[in-house]
């Protein structure tokens, strides 16, 4: 449990019923704190359903910069009845609550060891608004208001956002500024105002931005020259390419002719839109697409195919609940084993594993020229959390001096110079052969198949041919060490306990590193960027007596890649494990670490 | 598949096309198929047809999936790319593989296994994105390389080999295409080169998705008697309704056609494909007639080949796009990569 509430250290949480239109109301007090310079994570819980079903956002503040989930609520603002009682008791004590006071509530709802503030928000709406939507919407601005006068927020960023959330449209402006004064206005004379934790004003978000993953991935995906997109629609990865499109709608078309230079592909299934991208990639386009868990299972058999013929692509996973259906809005990283060896027979791809939006950017990029250069389908694998929430992060930046890294491609010239070409051919040493495109030169043409083939790329079922390729493909997996993204590393010598961790964890893994060492017990890190795992992974294991592996799944497939992959015993890796379909949070670090050393203290 | 390759001599008297290549340029590896195979008929139409039509082989690509018939690309046009996919996914490779630059020739070659079973999803929907290629189903009712099981093309009643009959209803592709919405729809016969060749060209400049559903007959395990696709029960069934007459562009129509019967279709690219009804009534534009008719002679047991329904007005996949004229995988970066300042400013709104 962090230490909180106390200034810029508090987390409010709403509970709302999902199509009553309260994300933008959420949004707007997420940003108005950001806006008054004071980090902040917006996460929402929400339901696999359109509308009428419970729906959560919870909004932490951190002055210390701590952005994980907090594992506790400071404020509750329970405008559903259907869970009214839930989310009291969730409340953490001491902690206040908002309830919509227009209807009295039950008797048996209640807590001494709280606070309970009604506002009639229902009623003061029905007085101020005509009709039933607008009734309804304003519900959710009013307590944005009182929220605003009990934590002492800046009026003046409240109306800067609305009047940019509305620019033209001054009736909604209006509107909206009324309905904030009549929570402000009620707050301000039915109770204690501020609040004993309030906010106040930092400078901690200048050079930063508000951005959930997906957007980021797709803009990753845009600044790569991907021309070629193609998926099926699946929470919660849907709106990697909703934002790809509206991007790409925006800046990829002819300025002149008004004509696309994309091809968007909604495929019947994410059979086909892999399929999609292996014939894009292998045509000379660079392409993607987008799925969850659900479509790695159905992709399995072309992602082998991928790997063993050698086309580039690539996979955006944004993780969710399995197994199976599980739940598709809820978080997990529990799609680790099955994309690393997706595909039967000995089959291994390249996985990358961003920590937040900033890195989806920047991997996205990365993951184009990875599959290029090595020819193979690499997977990014995010997550809900950082695909659907609100993140903040470092301003994106963009070096306009970047070429893609199209890997080793023989173009019309280059084969007319020589005397034949074999597509599997390891001419340099480094078991990446040369690839060719279609239309390029009649000496360019090979045939590509997942039966057996031989380094000319001819058919084969002769046992030495055959094993010289996969062979070669094994070398290729050695070669793509030097390639990816290493970890990211901290350490000290003066730490025998070191915690691996990866993507989304990250935040919460380095709140908890800084409450051990609040409590003298100091941790190394190591944050794995990618697999195939590099020689710092196998350094940092080697240096360490105790290694805390900290993932979000039940059955600890970040420790089990390390057992199958690195040089290391079982004991020496403890499994941190946190996998109900929330963010995991520090305390879920913390509790098993402290329990870990108990134990030793105990033998 | 092929791994024999083929003495590359060319007699001196070869006739050359207008790129100079002789019909030896457009073969391919030696078949490893039965002997008297239907798909080796098929291929050597195609290489006919490639070479008819003055293709540049490496401005070809051809797609495959798995079984007999996908086997078969690798036995023509040695100079193209070539793409031996998985079972029945062969239409979304050459979605994507056609997404990625729109200047080439797609030839998919097809089974009735790949493509009406394992692949009936993709091939549905290649179809309903007018994807520009050429679609060839090698069509011989069985699964050849599993050894004889009935495909989801088997007639009932047909028998196998050892006498099992088949009691589920076939599905027709030229029906299912022709209620799809496809463009371009034929039958043939592997036996009939004269109707196939033209018909292939033809297809080939379709703009657009064309399929043609070969009647090609498995020597092995379905040529027997009580087989309905047998050499023998197709040339006894065989019911030709339209023949058509490929016409390249700027090509003088020579030959004689009578009024009424004869019907020229100008193709995208200014190519004509002239058609000579054989059943007077039939009219391949009209597409619930084309249905019944087939329908009809179907279950008169006949087997109706031609050029069954053809409409060239639908936009393919591009053009409903509005895709850049440019292949997509020659678009130069800069055009595609909106650069620092555009990043910033875009970014103002995450703030």
């Amino acid at each position: 449990m962090s230490t909180g509430p106390k200034d810029n250290d508090f987390t409010i949480k709403i509970a709302n019923v999902n199509g009553t239109g309260s994300a933008s109301a959420n949004a707007l007090l997420m940003k108005v704190f950001f806006r008054m310079g004071i980090p902040v994570v917006g996460k929402n819980y929400f339901p696999s359903n359109i509308q009428g079903l419970p729906t959560w956002y919870e909004i932490r503040v951190s002055g210390d910069g701590h952005l994980g989930r907090s594992g506790r609520v400071d404020l509750m603002i329970a405008m559903n009845a259907e869970t009214y009682q839930k989310d009291l008791h969730e409340l953490a004590p001491g902690g206040y609550l908002i309830y919509d006071s227009t209807w009295p509530r039950h008797r048996q709802l209640k807590r001494d060891d709280v606070h309970i503030l009604g506002i009639p928000l229902a009623r003061m709406c029905n007085e101020h608004f005509d009709t039933a939507r607008a009734r309804v919407l304003m519900k959710n601005v009013a307590y944005v208001g009182a929220v605003a006068a009990l934590l002492d927020l800046d009026m003046e960023v409240i109306r800067e956002a609305l009047q940019r959330t509305f620019a033209s449209k001054q009736h909604l402006i209006d509107a909206n500024l009324t309905a904030i004064d009549l929570g402000y206005n009620y707050a301000r004379e039915h109770f204690q105002c501020p609040l004993p934790f309030r906010a106040r004003p930092m400078d901690a978000t200048a050079g930063h931005i508000m951005i959930d993953g997906n957007t980021a991935t797709a803009l990753g995906c845009l600044y790569a020259g991907a021309t070629v997109g193609a998926w099926y629609p699946i929470t919660p990865s849907t709106s990697v390419m909703d934002a790809f499109k509206s991007f790409a709608e925006k800046y990829r078309r002819d300025p002149d002719s008004d004509e696309r230079n994309f091809v968007i592909l909604q495929a019947e299934d994410e059979l086909a839109a892999i399929g999609m991208v292996l014939g894009a990639n292998w045509n000379g386009a660079r392409a993607f697409t987008p799925t969850s868990g659900p479509g790695i299972s159905l992709m399995s058999e072309f992602l082998g195919y991928g790997y063993f013929t050698e086309i580039p692509a690539v996979v955006i996973d944004v993780q969710r609940c399995g197994p199976s259906t599980g739940m598709p809005t809820r978080t997990q990283q529990a799609d680790i084993m099955a994309c690393a060896y997706a595909s039967h027979g000995d089959t291994r791809h390249i996985l990358l594993f961003p920590a937040n939006p900033e890195e989806c950017f920047y991997m996205a990029v990365q993951a184009f020229d990875l599959a290029e250069r090595m020819q193979t389908p690499v997977i990014m694998l995010t997550d809900l959390d950082i695909g659907m929430n609100d993140w903040m992060c470092r301003e994106l930046d963009w070096d306009d001096a970047y070429q893609p890294d199209r890997g080793k491609v023989l173009d019309a010239a280059a084969l007319e110079k020589m005397a034949s070409f074999h597509r599997y051919l390891d001419v340099d040493a480094d078991a990446i052969p040369y690839r060719t495109f279609p239309g390029e030169h009649p000496r360019g043409a090979y045939f590509t198949r997942g039966s057996g083939h031989n380094m000319y790329g001819a058919y084969t079922e002769d046992a030495r041919e055959y094993q010289e390729v996969v062979d070669r493909l094994r070398r290729k997996w050695e070669t793509a060490k030097r390639y990816v993204p290493e970890p990211i590393v901290e350490y000290s010598e003066k730490y025998r306990s070191g915690i691996i961790s990866l993507g989304s964890c990250n935040d919460a893994v380095q709140e908890a590193r800084a409450r051990l060492r609040d409590a003298g017990v100091g941790t190394n890190y190591l944050r794995v960027r990618a697999f195939p795992f590099t020689d710092e992974v196998q350094q940092f294991i080697d240096a360490h007596e105790r290694i805390y592996v900290v993932e979000q799944n039940r059955d600890a497939q970040l420790r089990s890649l390390l057992l199958l992959e690195t040089r290391c015993d079982q004991d020496r890796l403890i499994p941190v494990l946190h996998y109900n379909g929330l963010p995991i949070d520090a305390a879920a670090v913390t509790d098993a670490i402290n329990e870990d050393l108990q134990k030793g203290v105990a033998a | 598949m092929s791994y024999i390759a083929k003495p590359k001599v060319t007699h001196p008297g070869l006739p050359r096309n207008e790129l100079g290549l002789t019909v030896r340029d457009y073969e391919g590896g030696m078949s490893t198929l039965c002997a008297g195979c239907g798909h080796d008929s098929v291929t050597s139409a195609i290489v006919q047809a490639a070479f008819e039509l003055n293709l540049p082989p490496h401005k070809m690509a051809k797609l495959s999936g798995i079984g007999c018939s996908s086997k078969t690309p690798a036995y023509f046009l040695s100079q193209s790319h070539g793409f031996n996919s998985v079972h029945g996914r062969m239409p979304s490779v050459a979605t994507g593989a056609n997404a990625a630059n729109r200047g080439l020739v797609y030839v998919g070659v097809s089974g009735d296994g790949d493509s009406l079973s394992i692949g009936l999803g993709q091939f549905a929907h290649a179809i309903r994105r007018n994807v520009n290629m050429l679609y060839i189903i090698e069509n011989n009712g069985v699964y050849g390389l599993t050894k004889g099981q009935f495909s989801a093309s088997a007639d009932v009643g047909s028998k196998a080999k050892k006498g099992e009959e088949n009691l589920q209803p076939p599905i027709d592709p030229c029906q299912m295409a022709i209620a799809l919405g496809c463009g371009f729809v034929a039958r043939s016969f592997s036996g009939d080169k004269q109707q196939l060749v033209p018909l292939l060209e033809a297809g080939i400049r379709h703009n657009g998705f064309a399929l043609i559903d070969v009647i090609s007959p498995c020597v092995t395990f379905n040529d027997h008697e009580g087989s309905t696709k047998s050499y023998h029960f197709t040339r006894e069934h065989y019911h030709p309704a339209i023949h058509a007459d490929y016409i390249p562009p700027a090509a003088e129509i020579r030959a004689k056609y009578d009024e009424g019967c004869a019907m020229p279709v100008t193709l995208h690219d200014g190519s004509q494909i002239v058609l000579r009804k054989v059943d007077p009534d039939y009219d391949p534009t009209d597409r619930a007639a084309a249905i019944a008719h087939l329908e009809q002679l179907s279950a008169a047991r006949e087997i109706v080949t031609g050029l069954l329904y053809i409409d060239e007005s639908k936009p393919e996949m591009h053009e409903l796009n509005k895709t850049t004229e440019t292949a997509l995988n020659k678009l130069p970066f800069e055009r595609l990569c909106p650069g620092r300042d555009a990043l910033r400013s875009l970014q103002q709104r995450f703030r």
